[in-house]
This record gives C-alpha cells, structure tokens and sequence, in this order.
C-alpha cells in the first residue's frame, strides 16, 4: 500500500476505506458542520425543502451555528436572518448556537454588548469554532465559509461549502469529496520577530499564485511551522482558500493537543501523521531567516511585493480584524508597536472573536494578566488612536454600508484580512493592500505602507495569549 | 438537463470572485425566498469593476438597471472563475439572471461545487482562451451532447472539455437528485 498524507488518512478513515488516492470521489461522514447568519437562512430553506419541513438534522450534537458577519447594522433584514437561525435551532434542538441577543436601541443599532453576560455572542466563527472546542485533530468539518480551512492548523480536514452542499449534510452526515493531493510547503528556521504567518501565506500565495493550489492541499511543515504559536498556524491554512486551496493542515503536536484538551468535550479523536512515503505533487522550501515583511497590492492577494518597495504608497486607513489577522497575538503583534505612539490615519482594530476583546481587556502587552497599573493591550490601543468596534467579520468582507470600518470612495486601506479583491471592504473604488499585524500598525504609524524592521528589533512575546 | 443552450455571450476575465458576481452587501437577502430570491438576479455581476464588464469593449452590464433577468445567457470566463468565498449566492445569482451555462478555462473548486451539487448552472471547462476570441453579444450555441460550442457571429467552432465525474449529478440536476437516483436519501 502506497504512503498517505494526512489528508489522505482523515479521508480513508471517513469514507471506511483502508486507503485513497488523489482524483478518486469518496463519500465521506461529516463530523461536525458549521453555517452562519449570511448562509444559514439560505441552508435551513433547501434543508426543508428537500427533507420535509419536519425534517431533523442528522446530529445535534454536530451541528454548530455562528452568527457573525451582519451582526452590528441597522438592516432588518440582517436581523430577521439570525432569527430565522433561532427558529432552527430552537425547533432542532441544537446545542451549540452562540446568539448575538439584540437588544436594539430605537431607532440606531442593535447592540448585543449591552449586557455582555447576557449573550452567548463569539463573534467570527473560524476563532470561535476551536475556542468553544468544535475544532479536533482528525476530524472533518464543513463550513458554509470558504475560510472553514482555517481549522486546519489543528490537523484536521476543514474546507468551505455551498448552501446546497450543507443542506445535504445537515439531513445525512454525509458529502461527497475528491481526494486532492498534497504540496508540502517546508519553512527553515525559526521566525524573525519583524515577521508573522502572515508574511510566510503572502509569500506561498505570491508565489504559486491565487489559483496554484486549486483541489489542493497545502500542507504547512518544518520546524518553522512548530515554533509558530497555534494562532499563527490558524493565519496559513486560514489563507489556502487564496491560493485555491482545497484545504490546509499542519502536523499535530504538543502545542495542538494541549490547546483542544482545554477546549473540546469530546476527547477520541484521531492524530495522523505523513507517511514516510506519502507522495506529494509539489514540495517547495523557504528559509525564513531570507524573508521578508510582505504585502499583497491591490486587487489580488498574489500580488506580491515587499512592504520596503511600496514605501510611497500613502493609507488612508489602516485596519486590524477578522479571522485572519484578528486574533489574540495579532492584536499583541499590533500593540507592541503602537505602545506609546500615535496613529497618523483612522486605524480601525475589531477583535476576532468576544474571547480575543475580553483578552484584549485583561492581558497586557506581552500576553500576561495585566498587573496593577499596567495598560491592557486595548487601553494601549486606544490611547494610540485606534478605534476599537465589536467582534465580528466587520469591514473584511464591505457588508451592510453602516459597517463598522468598511471604505468610503477612493481609500487606500492596509488591512490584515484576507482579501483585497475590488469592492472587497465596501467601496468598488477603494484599494487594499494585505499585510501582517506588524506591517499595518506601522504604516498606521507613519502614513504609508512601513517596513515593521523600522519599530521592532527584539522577539514579540506573547505569553500565554491563545495558547490554551 | 438541456441538451442544446443558445443565446447571447458575456464576457469576462480571469479570477472573476464571488465578490465580483454578488457583492457581499446583498447577501442579507433570504435565497430561500422567492420574493428576494429574484434580487440575486438584479444585482447579479455587480462588483465587476466597469472596464471588465462585458468584454473587450466593456462597460457593458450584465443585468440592466432595475430588472431582473439579463439578455445574455452564456457566461465566458477566464481563468480561475468564481474563486472566493463560498458563497452559493453566486451561482444562484448568475442563474437566477437567466444563465443556464458558463464556460471558463477553469474554475475555482467551490464555485464549480455549488455549480453542480445545487443544480445552478453547467459549468464548462474550455481548453481555449475563449474570452479572447469571444465578443459580448456574440450568438453562441452550445450543445451539451457533443461538448461543442458554435460562435453563430463569428462562425467558428470551440471544444468542450467533457463535464467528467460530475455529469451524472449535472445530469440528474443536482446532488440532492443525484443522491435520489442512487438510493441513498
């Protein structure tokens, strides 16, 4: 028998086989299935219509629902979504349903952080779904979000689906799926302190390009990838689905096992490794100590330069959020170099998820609880000049136009999310430029796109921030 | 599914994302409701940036203000069309202006997912640049049987690539249908 991949075992085990190779369909069963508020109401609506309006999701115990996208707007129409997931849940009985709770304050918005304890509010799903332990080695989860692949840092099989694909699931448990092949991505060395993952994704995507892993896997290795903290591992595989990734996976390790062991209920899960004979259709090494801070130019994110050449590009807006680049670390990443300084353009920071805004609130900057007298990573923020929304997708993807954050006409924006695709942030005539926590919060600082080699020398300590 | 698709052709580029065909700011419309439903249709290829709607000349909407269905019912692409999020509104919207077949050199694979399982749209794979040769408003005939594609306008003929191992679930309209046929559901 022929060495597998790791996708290749997670696929074999789910489909009951002993093995598979790439380019065969299986069908496979689904461990756990997550929609949200933009494509739950489209899901539940071909759930019912083709199972029957009393029809039951195949599992309730696997079943888990995020509202997160249009969560702070004034659109009713964004309001009567989440409460057609509501509906769901309640005539399901699901367990697993983290509800925004508006409260709405006539004739403004909606704010679910009214009353903060009220609400089971997590923000974006891809950082709630390991937070509330939906997220296990071995596993598959489908998501009605492309960026679904970012549970894959946790070694397991993520990818996004459609509408229809998730109906399908939602009565069955099951899905049919192409096993794709694998290129292996190695990084050398340990990571620079003026570099992120974010660096290492811009580079891959640069490089291959944003159709080079299309039906793919991009497996992240090396001793590069396990020096990274799990929330920098989340920052690849979160941005396979830019190079047209099928999904991304990193190795399983002390880091990953002790992280879900503080978060899932459920503890038989499986950890698969590479064979030493597992076939890969593309291998490409990096050393990282060569690298260098990168940014992805308007409007694709394979438009790879380095944050140095673009030094005469002026910002209008810089922007730190999302599921990419909205986590605990990056935020520490983001504050280390606005401590003490002051941003020259409207620097918008939303917190990934309502965990990432309380840590944000209660650690200081170098991941640690914040001790008596000391500024916590928001207070830093804020006195910087940053503006600091809710937790939630926000501006990445435009949204509603009362979007917090989103671009007006012709802005030029730095932004550590994951797109820059035209129209992306909201203004078909705006331009956004990709780039790590470290790049943005220094172009905040100065005006235009700055190399973060200019505000940091010595290693960002993160402490325990998102470690377990 | 149909076997001969005529009408008028659109044109577009490389990498045309989910973004370009329905800006995210319509997704608060329910698709599983028909009276918003329709509105996929209206605002179907809304993010293509003007000089890319409609080549070579662009500047030309694919839906015109204020209805609902488009004149042009063969979609052409480049490379890599569709790519982006997940979103099924994508597929649903160019069908719901009246498409029933794209054809591009490939796509991005959820798009091309959605194109199948939901029964949207047939989604051909062309081994030319057909976007090059290819006009907006040129008269193309499709026949799905054979995998040829016929430029009434400009009287030349184009393979198909063959749909593959998803043709029966394009063929039964679906992964649901599909599923059907094959007992499982």
């Amino acid at each position: 028998m022929a060495g597998m991949t790791i996708t290749e075992k997670i696929m074999a085990k789910h489909s009951g086989r002993a093995s598979v190779s790439p380019g065969e369909n299986v069908w496979v069963n689904v461990d756990v299935l997550m929609t949200h508020d933009i494509c739950g109401p489209g899901t539940i609506g071909i759930f019912k219509e083709k199972f029957g309006p009393h029809a039951k999701v195949w599992d309730k115990n696997r079943v888990v629902i995020i509202p997160d996208h249009y969560i702070f707007t004034a659109d009713d129409k964004c309001h009567r979504n989440v409460q057609i997931l509501r509906d769901f849940v309640r005539e399901q009985g699901l367990i697993y349903y983290y509800d925004p709770e508006f409260v709405k304050n006539e004739p403004g918005m909606p704010n679910p952080y009214i009353d903060p304890t009220r609400t089971s509010y997590k923000g974006v799903c891809h950082k709630a779904l390991p937070e509330e332990g939906h997220v296990r080695p071995g596993e598959i989860l489908l998501g009605t979000d492309s960026h679904t692949c970012t549970a894959g840092a946790f070694g397991q099989f993520a990818t996004g689906v459609g509408n229809t694909d998730a109906a399908f699931t939602l009565g069955t448990g099951k899905t049919w799926l192409k096993v794709p092949p694998t290129m292996k991505f190695v990084f050398h060395g340990q990571i620079p302190p003026y570099l992120t993952a974010k660096d290492l994704i811009l580079a891959v995507i640069g490089d291959i390009s944003v159709s080079g892993a299309t039906y793919k896997t991009m497996y992240f290795a090396g001793e590069g990838i396990s020096s990274l903290t799990l929330e920098d591992r989340m920052t690849l595989t979160n941005m396979a689905i830019e190079a047209g990734g099928k999904n991304g996976v990193c190795d399983v390790d002390d880091k990953t096992l002790r992280y879900v062991r503080a978060r899932s209920r459920i503890h038989d899960y499986d950890v698969f490794r590479d064979d030493p004979d597992a076939k890969f259709c593309y291998e490409q090494e990096w050393d990282l100590a060569a690298m260098e801070p990168l940014v992805a130019k308007p409007h694709s994110p394979d438009n790879k330069d380095t944050a140095r050449n673009c030094r005469d590009v002026k910002i209008d807006q810089a922007y730190v959020g999302s599921c990419t680049g909205g986590k605990i670390t990056d935020m520490i990443f983001a504050a280390s170099i606005l401590n003490g300084r002051q941003v020259k353009v409207p620097t918008f920071i939303v917190p990934g998820s309502t965990e990432v805004h309380r840590d944000m609130k209660q650690l200081n900057l170098h991941g640690r609880p914040k001790g008596p007298g000391e500024k916590s990573i928001e207070e830093i923020l804020i006195d910087a000049g940053c503006r600091v929304g809710p937790s939630g997708c926000s501006a990445c993807l435009g949204g509603p136009p009362d979007t917090f954050g989103r671009l007006q006409k012709t802005e030029v924006c730095i932004s550590t999310t994951n797109r820059n695709f035209p129209g992306r942030m909201g203004s078909a005539q705006a331009s956004v430029f990709l780039a790590s926590p470290l790049t943005v919060a220094a172009s905040a600082l100065t005006g235009h796109i700055t190399d973060p080699r200019e505000y940091v020398s010595s290693p960002i300590e993160t402490g325990m921030a998102g470690v377990a | 599914m149909l076997d001969i698709i005529r009408g008028k052709a659109y044109v577009l580029g490389d990498n045309i994302d989910t973004d370009q065909i329905i800006p995210a700011k319509f997704l608060s419309y329910n698709p599983s409701d028909p009276s918003e439903r329709k509105y996929f249709g209206m605002y179907a290829m809304d993010g293509v940036p003007a000089g890319q709607m409609g080549l070579p000349d662009g500047n030309i909407r694919f839906v015109k203000p204020n209805e609902f269905k488009s004149e042009f019912s063969i979609v052409i692409g480049g490379r890599n069309f569709g790519c982006g999020s997940s979103r099924e509104h994508a597929p649903l919207a160019i069908a719901e202006a009246g498409v029933r077949v794209v054809i591009a050199e490939f796509y991005a694979r959820i798009f091309f997912r959605n194109c199948v399982n939901g029964g949207y749209l047939v989604p051909y794979e062309s081994p030319e640049r057909l976007m090059e040769i290819t006009h907006t408003g040129d008269e193309l005939v499709v026949d799905v049987k054979r995998n040829l594609l016929s430029n009434v306008t400009r009287r030349t003929e184009h393979k198909l690539s063959p749909l593959g191992d998803v043709a029966p679930i394009i063929e039964a309209g679906g992964v649901f249908e599909y599923a059907k046929l094959a007992g499982m559901i």
